[in-house]
């Protein structure tokens, strides 16, 4: 909402030299975000002149300019100016608006005298667009055209008000009534405590009868009627030669809106003062009396841009004996549209259903300013005021007459009483009001205020459908007081219990993999289902996956059921700018619908939902486990003075896989496994608590490449919330054995096939508890074995809790593991 | 018999702690050792020549010897210490290597700065004993509307630019703010309730400089007996000083939001913002609509509260003068690294 300040200083006294800041300062005291300041940029000097002469002289160029001699004092030497006019839209004799060196246009544009076309041009005659009074540029802006026929060397800008700014606010949803200079008025006023003068207050209304409206509803939208008031006004005779005066157009500009003829800009002029649209029809044109209704089944409606609109069961219809000839309070037909012929004209200034006119808005695509203030509910007591302002103005402006036709169909409901005990404001807000402080704000609210035994009943006045309870009451009292007004104090919270396990498994995952070398990333969790497919699951087919409806980008629309394919995007972002190593990762949720996802219906709000109801809720909602995923691309270590690169493999996969399950304290099986995304031999499965949580090895190469990343990326993901659920709640400690130890070293020969890992476990198996620790630290194959065998190496430590052990014991327990690996792998000493 | 005498054992004395003094290298130590302390020393012959003396003068001679010997040994075992530590010092300075090239082994890597903010801002409010709480990013509507009092036509409903989710009417959207934390908070826990929920949200617009369709807020719900805007204003004053110092102001300006009445629009104030001491829109608040405890089976006559949220990115944008949201979202490298693991 654009407030200009010169129409708001007819409704409120403003300081003399009030400044945009000023106004700001105090709408937004009072609830009114500032958004910026228009017009106001303009100085003189910028007087009226008179065309003496003028001589048209040809150029080179095509085009003619008049060099003119322009009076623009009564007297002195400097009093006829020469200028250079590029329009020819004047004669000797006109008045006109000249704008001397030294002044600024906005824009900002400076006028200087420069020389031009062979002249010295000593200031410019400006068009009406030029002063910022519309859009008109065609040619220089005649006074006459304005119907003012003043002294040559009058000070133009206070003349036509070009000085004049408006400053914008946004307006919050609750606020309607503020969508209009009478309802900030009202604000400034509160703001400052000045007096508020209504101008709805100002408008005399004369009744009209006669005129016959019809207003049905039969499917009122949760249980409102469409519309419950429908003023209707005639004048006939307008004169359509009369323009909109210069002060009217000034302020349109200002706030925003473009002046297209007197009626019009009356009727617009009239919903920024009071906040109630109006529509205008050619009487002439219209069908017998107006009825509102909901449209029919398949009923269409040609608006007055030219679109044939089909119209919806909910929307509210105004029709003559035609049928439908307005989208009510959302626009107008073309059939019974005002044309520059239209001389008789109906003024409608109806009260319609917030609800039916937001939907249908919305439906129709079709936000106006008349349909959004509608939308937040009218002032249903001031339409008759915004009808007799329309009539006023047409007659004063456009030479009409009133015709005593009309209408002042008006229902009104009186708001819901609030009951408002005694301390309830001062018990949400904080502040210790007097019972005379709370009365004060809510009568210059213009609420009516009751005693009651124990506080108020307060009736809220017919502008504010906002205020519905206390606590709406106790925002108007705190606000018109001030927010500063309110103390601190810092509340004391019950003794808390910190983070969860969970959070801090989370939090510690993401430390533990900065400190080993990985940078953190976030990136979008939208992918295109065929990542969601090859990532989903091992098999690669598709997974279930949710669809968003109103993607930004509809090829990739689905929400991502792992983290990697984002992963690989951004590895690819950052190889494309020259970062060609790369050890990312990124943890966040991931989403796994199962079954049946969504709800046919949810219930309302304002009231718990029953058990049932409220399990359906929870379980509505798709599974979103938390994932961990890194990526390595390049060489981890770069190479350096007596250094070669270490190229990233899966060795650094595997490791982060460790960092990850330390990290949550989880143990972790590290196995042999397939999945679609990865290399078909060079991946692992990682298991914990049974299950597989996650996978980590070399990404296919193809699909490295399609992302032109290099064909060896290394990579992981693991379902975080799984691994956090498998680890214990604390570690139960052994005791440090401090015996000395004996050290032995064995190699068994297996077959190839046979994985290292299970080796190791079938001797540690078989060795019992006197064996400490157990390392592989060789994988040798070739001369000396079979091509079809390996040969493991593997240091052995043991240990006994109570004794020092000798040789022969570590070396019973040595065999014990080696018949045991005999046993299930058929494994031979190396000799 | 033979006698020892002590102008002897001087000399040998003398001649033994001079080649010992001239001697400058293990080697020239070898040489000096057989010359003039091992076996076959002037003063291992006087010692050998004690066996011989007459008795009445052994203990005197006895003890000439020794002390000479002594003397010696001391002299050579000092001036090998010296020679080798030379020796050794010098081998370490052969080994000098230029620490400013020595290759790096182990990259330390970095966080992203905005799950660094958002665990810091939660710490404070888990110092004040508050807890932390999360809720789903892909959310049923009543959780991130209807029970926040937003019914159906609300016009602030359509405002939100919300992402749903296909098919629409089974009531599935990416949750616009971290508020529906709220509602699971007050249906699932015990009160009083004092918690924060940080995390991801949605809404439809394009990523630009100052926009992108997935982003961050902390949200904060205090419902207790008793609790006013004074509690609210105290907690984001508390909040703002310990993120940003003593010297950092809040301000609450009137504004609307259907979840809270009255509604509030959160300032700070702060010295050292980038563009000098200004005041940054930086969050809205408000005490919690009674409509809201309802839809939680709270009875608003008996509990109130307050409530908050502020965007994570907009924070990060003026606390660390973060210009571009691209920076934020990209994933690039370089921008997570200049913070390494402290934003």
């Amino acid at each position: 909402m654009r407030i200009p300040a010169s129409q708001l200083r007819e409704w409120v006294d403003l300081p003399a030299d009030v400044t945009p800041e000023h106004l700001h300062d105090a709408l937004v005291a009072v609830g009114f975000e500032e958004e910026t300041v228009h017009g106001g940029d303009l100085t003189g000097p910028i007087v009226v002149g008179e065309v003496l002469e003028f001589a048209p002289e040809p150029q080179a160029n095509g085009k003619t300019i008049n060099w003119c001699q322009v009076r623009v004092a009564k007297d002195g030497p400097e009093a006829v100016r020469g200028i250079v006019c590029g329009a020819h839209n004047f004669q000797v004799g006109d008045k006109v608006v000249v704008s001397l060196p030294g002044s600024i246009l906005p824009g900002p544009f400076p006028i200087a005298a420069r020389t031009t076309y062979g002249h010295v041009s000593d200031g410019m005659i400006a068009s009406a667009k030029e002063l910022g009074l519309g859009d008109e540029h065609a040619g220089i802006l005649r006074l006459a055209e304005l119907g003012l026929d003043p002294e040559v060397g009058t000070d133009a800008i206070a003349l036509l008000g070009l000085d004049d700014f408006a400053v914008e606010i946004n307006v919050t949803p609750d606020r309607g009534y503020a969508m209009s200079i009478r309802g900030v008025a009202r604000e400034y006023a509160h703001s400052t405590g000045v007096a508020f003068r209504d101008p709805a207050a100002a408008v005399t209304v004369a009744p009209a009868k006669g005129f016959k409206v019809a207003l049905k509803d039969d499917a009122p939208i949760r249980g409102a009627q469409g519309c419950t008031g429908f003023v209707a006004r005639v004048v006939r005779g307008l004169d359509r030669s009369a323009q909109s005066p210069a002060w009217m157009v000034k302020r349109l500009a200002l706030m925003g809106i473009r002046s297209i003829s007197l009626p019009v800009d009356v009727s617009n002029y009239v919903m920024m003062e009071l906040g109630q649209p109006t529509h205008t029809y050619d009487l002439n044109k219209l069908k017998g009396g107006i009825t509102v209704r909901r449209a029919a089944k398949g009923e269409k409606l040609t608006t007055l841009d030219e679109q044939v609109r089909q119209l919806h069961p909910e929307d509210l219809l105004i029709c003559d004996e035609s049928g439908p000839i307005g989208l009510a309070g959302v626009m107008g037909g073309a059939s019974t549209e005002i044309d520059d012929a239209s001389t008789d004209v109906l003024i409608e200034a109806a009260t319609f259903d917030p609800i039916t006119i937001a939907r249908t808005a919305r439906r129709h695509k079709l936000p106006s300013e008349a349909s959004k203030r509608f939308a937040r509910g009218v002032d249903p007591l001031v339409s008759a005021a915004a009808a007799q302002r329309v009539v006023d103005l047409l007659v004063e402006l456009g030479g009409a007459t009133v015709d005593p036709l009309g209408n002042d169909e008006v229902t009104v409901t009186t708001p819901a009483e609030i009951d408002l005990p005694a301390n309830y404001i001062v018990s949400r807000i904080g502040v210790d009001y007097t019972a005379t402080e709370i009365e004060t704000v809510l009568s210059d609210i213009g609420a009516t205020v009751t005693n009651t035994k124990d506080g108020w009943t307060v009736v809220p006045p017919s502008w504010r459908p906002d205020l519905i309870d206390a606590p709406g009451l106790s925002e108007e009292v705190a606000r018109i007081h001030g927010y500063d007004r309110i103390p601190s104090a810092i509340p004391v919270a019950p003794p808390g219990r910190g983070l969860t396990r969970s959070q801090t498994a989370r939090r510690r995952v993401a430390q533990v993999l900065a400190g080993a070398g990985l940078t953190e990333v976030l990136a979008y969790p939208f992918v295109t289902s065929a990542d969601n497919a090859l990532f989903g699951s091992p098999e690669g087919t598709s997974v279930p996956e949710m669809t968003l409806a109103n993607a930004l980008d509809p090829l990739v629309s689905q929400l991502r059921v792992a983290i990697l394919p984002g992963l690989l995007d951004t590895a690819k972002r950052n190889v494309g700018r020259g970062l060609t190593s790369l050890a990312l990762f990124e943890t966040g949720a991931v989403f796994r619908p199962a079954g049946t996802t969504g709800s046919d219906a949810i219930p309302v709000g304002n009231t718990k939902p029953d058990a049932k109801t409220l399990d359906g809720l929870y379980a509505s909602v798709p599974a979103q486990p938390w994932h961990v995923a890194a990526l390595f691309v390049g060489s981890v270590t770069a190479k350096q003075p007596g250094q070669a690169a270490v190229a990233a493999g899966l060795a650094d996969a595997l490791d982060t896989v460790r960092a990850i399950a330390t990290a949550v304290g989880a143990t972790i099986d590290i196995r042999q496994g397939q999945h679609g995304a990865f290399h078909p031999g060079r991946t692992a499965e990682i298991i914990a608590g049974g299950a597989v949580v996650g996978y980590a090895g070399e990404i296919l190469p193809s699909v490295a490449q399609a992302r032109d990343l290099p064909r060896v990326v290394a990579a992981l993901e693991l379902d975080i919330s799984a691994l956090i659920d498998s680890a214990p709640d604390h570690v139960e400690a052994q005791p440090v054995l401090v015996f000395p130890a004996a050290t032995q070293d064995l190699s068994l020969v297996v077959d190839l096939s046979v994985a290292a890992a299970d080796v190791l476990a079938a001797v540690i198996e078989g060795a019992g508890d006197l064996l400490e620790s157990a390392t592989l630290v060789d994988d040798y194959r070739g001369k000396g074995l079979a091509d079809t065998e390996k040969s493991l190496t593997f240091a052995l430590r043991f240990r006994a809790a109570d004794r020092t052990l000798t040789a022969n014991e570590a070396s019973e327990a040595k065999l014990a593991g080696v018949a045991r690996a005999q046993q299930m792998f058929n494994a031979t000493i190396r000799e | 018999m033979p006698s020892i005498s002590p102008k002897a054992v001087a000399d040998a004395v003398a001649q033994a702690l001079s080649a010992i003094s001239g001697a400058s290298t293990g080697d020239d130590l070898k040489a000096v050792r057989s010359a003039f302390v091992a076996d076959a020393s002037p003063i291992a012959a006087l010692n050998a020549q004690l066996k011989d003396i007459p008795a009445d003068e052994k203990a005197d001679a006895g003890k000439l010897v020794g002390s000479a010997r002594a003397e010696i040994n001391q002299a050579f075992a000092a001036r090998e210490a010296e020679i080798l530590a030379g020796e050794e010092h010098g081998r370490l300075l052969a080994e000098s290597v230029d620490v400013t090239a020595v290759a790096s082994r182990r990259a330390v890597g970095a966080r992203h700065p905005l799950n660094l903010l958002m665990e810091e801002m939660s710490n404070i409010f888990v110092g004040m004993g508050w807890e932390v709480a999360e809720g789903p990013e892909l959310e049923n509507e009543w959780f991130n509307f209807d029970a926040l009092n937003f019914d159906e036509d609300h016009p602030a409903r359509a405002m939100q630019d919300t992402f749903f989710v296909e098919p629409a009417e089974r009531h599935l959207v990416m949750r616009t703010h971290t508020s529906p934390v709220q509602v699971r908070t007050l249906l699932g826990r015990e009160l009083p309730v004092y918690v924060v929920a940080p995390g991801r949200v949605y809404r439809t617009d394009e990523l630009d400089a100052t926009h992108t369709p997935v982003f961050h807020q902390m949200e904060g719900i205090a419902i207790d007996k008793g609790l006013t805007m004074a509690h609210l204003k105290g907690t984001l004053e508390h909040l703002a000083r310990a993120m940003f110092g003593q010297g950092a102001k809040i301000r609450l300006r009137p504004n609307y939001f259907p979840f809270t009445e009255p509604s509030a629009e959160l300032d700070i104030w702060h010295p050292t913002f980038r563009g000098g001491a200004r005041w940054i829109e930086w969050g809205g608040c408000g005490m919690v609509n009674p409509n809201v405890l309802r839809a939680a089976g709270i009875d608003p006559d008996e509990y109130q509260g307050f409530a908050f949220g502020m965007g994570i990115e907009r924070t990060l944008m003026f606390r660390n003068d973060v210009a571009d949201m691209h920076d934020m979202v990209e994933g690039d490298i370089r921008f997570s690294q200049q913070f390494g693991m402290v934003i």
